[in-house]
């Protein structure tokens, strides 16, 4: 019933992270946070991040959007912690070249793991955005950015 | 002086016709019949005013006043025969009350400009609505900023009306103008404008009405409203993009400064001193979007032709309709309830997410408006983020929303 390009892009996965998204809570004792907004569709993420020597030892994140993109933020925060914020980093460049289908035709998808998911994106330009505002608000935050207001526009 | 009302015949309306003066409407989206719900934010264009455009760039395009050559002297009637059948339109009393503009953002612009420039002072106020488009916001603002002046809200209320003995609590005698929408993009509300004006002179106070989502709905008489200044775009009515329409009482217009300098607009130059052409062209500096007066032109004949109460009749019949199927789809909330409502149905849908709405419904060839209509006070009066907003045109059908309503119910299957 549902047409294959869709059904591509909102996935059972992505579907199950948007009603029950992961992580999704305020961190209180959170060394670095950041918030997101695309001023496009009204989409806005709180990331809050405990970073330890590098390391992501719990991410989580607020906020409202779209299906892809609170999915997409779910996933991210399961993923990326205990990881170093340079993995984190790695990833993110490779799940920005997936959902802009920039990727080799040899890359091997399992290097994204669950965030291959997400790979539908490539054939919806405009959603683009809202693949990867949680991602860019975390290394925002990460990075310490003297303006931690992430915008995507 | 005698207002001629314009003969309508009493035919029915035939909608199948109309539609096929719309090629457009022939397109398939996704491999389906494409489903044009976004009519707010543009209207299609019938082939007639394709035509017009087409026939001015064949046959006569050149550049207007001062010419002495044969298609100039063309090019200019054609230009100013489109700016007396705006006049006609919203019948106002003269050409000169008429200015050519790139559409309604520009015509707000300018009088926020000129009219403000010459007007406000520190401490004066200016009076907009809680639902204005971010167009009849900002350039109040930009001005407000150099002029020191402040703005003030008439709040409107949860059904998405705004109450006139608010407003007049809000003036002062510091009041210089207000600025009102007629009818709000992202609620649908029809703004008791007249009532606004009323109350408004009664203070000596000028007002300036947006038109942008009236124009193509009801019939709008500037003499009958009294209103001082009247904006409204051409590509919302039919027309081309890229040209809109500022109406501006000739009293007004003719104390008010040039909003830009160049050519056309002046009588007289020397490095010195200029002197300024008169009215409208004072305010038409540059070479104006002439092509575009002339598909509006040919708009406004079209839409002459069926007749505005018809076309509003069509549209109200097309609203109730819309508004019961999407009432009864489980889960969903109209936003703007007012009692006076035009062509536009905004509403959020259990936690679905307007974006992908919009997605959802774009693959079943149903193009709707998601967002926040750039009316983000609006949303937030509202405590939301965002909705998805289905207009309609004199073109719709009852069918297309059955489309809607069935693509809204198979997408809340796949979020369930």
């Amino acid at each position: 019933m549902i047409n294959s390009e869709l059904r591509e892009l909102y996935q059972q996965v992505i579907l199950d992270h948007n009603k029950s998204p992961r992580n999704f809570r305020k961190i209180e004792d959170a060394n670095k946070s950041a918030e997101g907004y695309n001023p496009l569709c009204g989409d806005r993420i709180n990331i809050y991040l405990i970073v330890e020597n590098n390391l992501i030892k719990d991410i989580s994140f607020q906020g409202s959007g779209c299906a892809i993109s609170k999915a997409s933020a779910s996933l991210m925060s399961s993923i990326v912690k205990g990881k170093t914020v340079h993995e984190a980093e790695e990833l993110f460049n490779k799940f920005h070249n997936l959902i802009t289908g920039k990727l080799d035709d040899n890359f091997d998808l399992d290097e994204l793991g669950k965030l291959a998911v997400f790979a539908g994106v490539r054939e919806f330009p405009v959603r683009v955005k809202c693949a990867s505002l949680a991602w860019h608000t975390m290394m925002s935050a990460v990075n310490e950015d003297e303006n931690k207001n992430v915008t995507t526009e | 002086m005698k207002v001629e009302t314009p003969h309508i015949e009493k035919v029915s309306f035939d909608v199948e016709k109309i539609r096929k003066d719309f090629p457009i409407l022939k397109e398939l989206v996704h491999g389906k019949p494409l489903c044009y719900l976004d009519n707010a934010a543009t209207t299609q264009k019938p082939q007639a005013v394709i035509d017009s455009i087409v026939k001015y760039y064949s046959t006569i395009n050149s550049n207007i006043h001062r010419g002495v050559h044969y298609l100039s002297v063309t090019a200019t009637d054609a230009f100013e025969n489109a700016r007396t059948k705006v006049k006609n339109f919203i019948n106002a009393s003269s050409e000169k009350e008429i200015v050519f503009t790139r559409g309604a953002t520009e015509s707000i612009n300018l009088v926020a400009n000129s009219f403000g420039r010459n007007n406000l002072n520190n401490g004066d106020e200016i009076i907009i609505s809680g639902m204005e488009h971010h167009s009849n916001i900002v350039p109040w603002q930009l001005i407000a900023a150099e002029k020191k002046a402040v703005i003030k809200v008439i709040p409107i209320t949860d059904e998405g009306e705004i109450n006139v003995e608010e407003f007049e609590k809000l003036i002062s005698e510091k009041t210089k103008i207000v600025s009102v929408v007629y009818v709000s993009n992202s609620l649908g509300t029809v703004n008791p404008v007249k009532q606004i004006i009323e109350t408004a002179h009664k203070y000596n106070i000028p007002v300036l009405i947006d038109a942008a989502q009236a124009v193509n709905h009801l019939p709008v008489n500037v003499r009958e409203l009294d209103c001082d200044f009247l904006a409204f775009s051409g590509h919302k009515i039919y027309g081309p993009t890229g040209i809109g329409v500022l109406y501006g009482k000739e009293n007004l217009l003719d104390r008010m400064p040039p909003f830009m300098g160049g050519g056309d607009m002046i009588s007289k130059v020397t490095f010195e001193k200029s002197t300024y052409n008169e009215l409208p062209f004072k305010f038409e500096a540059g070479t104006s979007n002439i092509a575009g007066a002339v598909g509006l032109g040919t708009a406004l004949d079209y839409i002459s032709n069926i007749g505005l109460e018809i076309i509003s009749k069509h549209e109200r019949e097309l609203l109730d309709y819309a508004t019961k199927s999407l009432s009864r789809v489980e889960g969903l909330k109209i936003i703007g309830n007012a009692t006076e409502k035009s062509a536009v149905l905004s509403f959020v849908f259990d936690n679905i997410h307007p974006h992908d709405i919009g997605t959802f419904l774009d693959f079943e060839g149903v193009a709707v408006r998601t967002g926040h209509h750039c009316t983000q006070p609006v949303m937030d009066r509202y405590n939301i983020p965002a909705t998805t907003r289905a207009s309609f045109a004199m073109y719709n059908t009852k069918y297309e929303i059955d489309i809607l309503t069935n693509g809204l119910k198979k997408i809340a299957e796949v979020f369930k």
